[in-house]
């Protein structure tokens, strides 16, 4: 009858949330605590910058990360070259003490979008020094493969341009990509709403990463627990098998027995 | 001697270490991860690691991000 779904695996770890969220752009630490809690998230994205010498002892980010249940993602964010993403994974490593990266080479300050041609050049080298490596890429379904050729541990093609709530653009794409790896497919960018994460798990993809959508609403809290919902309702969905799309009516109540 | 920290020129004494000069900035622990001339150093090396004159290094820390 129903079909039992199987947790989301990647590169050997279970998680039972399907939602990644981010620590960035919040109204404050609390917030974001309070957001990472309703989200039921198990993973967060982090950013690697410089220590600002001059702010000794300020509340560092990682004291309002609850590290018992939440799995750390260094991402590489605004580096525009391989060889800057690779050296912030390093660095992430020395930091995190792990060797999981959100690898993102982006391509131009305007779109965000990313650099494929770099992002392939640094998941190799990465790969290769034992990296767990996600990278952030377009939503076309050759480079998903590429970079699973390469040993990415999964591909997280975007929905829409960074931070811009479009929502999923080509959901033809998404579909495809699902369809060419079989490594997690994991939508990166561009969820605006609840519906739009539901929408991509209705495709079928693994997981979503966020954190405009939430950190940037008019209460982050609701739409965390929002876009909880949204991505259990939309794996629910998919895990149904929707009803065909049809040109006509077709009446839902029986056609005899009217009273005449 | 002149080193870059952060991208900003400061003047330390010769052949001071990493873990002292770390020390003397009021920084460190697990929070930081430190590069000499885009090399990551780390941590256990920073006692004995010494600084010349011109190393550009690099203090870095987890911040927000999506």
């Amino acid at each position: 009858m129903s079909v039992q779904d199987k947790p989301l695996v990647i590169s050997g770890v279970t998680f039972q949330s399907r939602l990644i969220v981010g620590t960035g752009k919040y109204p404050s630490h609390e917030v974001m605590k309070r957001c990472h809690e309703a989200s039921g998230a198990e993973m967060v994205t982090v950013a690697v910058r410089r220590l600002d010498l001059a702010a000794k002892g300020e509340a560092s980010l990682m004291s309002w990360i609850d590290r018992s249940r939440m799995r750390l993602l260094p991402n590489t964010a605004l580096c525009y070259t391989a060889d800057d993403a690779v050296r912030t994974c390093r660095l992430a490593e020395e930091l995190g003490m792990s060797k999981w990266v959100k690898l993102e080479v982006l391509g131009d300050e305007k779109t965000l979008y990313p650099d494929v041609e770099e992002t392939l050049k640094a998941a190799r080298v990465l790969v290769k020094e034992g990296f767990t490596v996600l990278p952030y890429t377009s939503d076309d379904p050759i480079t998903a493969r590429k970079l699973e050729d390469v040993g990415c541990a999964a591909v997280m093609p975007l929905a829409a341009p960074i931070g811009s709530g479009l929502g999923i653009r080509n959901p033809h794409n998404i579909r495809l990509i699902r369809e060419t790896v079989k490594v997690p497919v994991i939508v990166d960018a561009g969820v605006g709403t609840a519906s739009d994460a539901a929408i991509a798990m209705e495709l079928g993809v693994d997981a979503v990463l966020m954190n405009t959508a939430i950190a940037g609403a008019k209460d982050p809290v609701r739409m965390a627990r929002a876009m909880k919902l949204a991505i259990e309702a939309g794996r629910e969905a998919f895990l149904s098998g929707r009803i065909p799309r049809k040109a006509y009516a077709s009446a839902s109540s029986p056609l005899e027995g009217l009273v005449e | 001697m002149t080193i870059w920290i952060n991208g900003q020129a400061r003047e330390v004494p010769e052949g001071i270490t990493l873990a002292a000069l770390l020390a003397s900035l009021e920084v460190g622990g697990p929070g930081v991860a430190v590069e000499v001339n885009a090399e990551v150093v780390r941590r256990a090396r920073h006692p004995e690691y010494q600084l010349s004159p011109e190393d550009r290094v690099e203090i870095v820390t987890f911040v927000g991000g999506g």
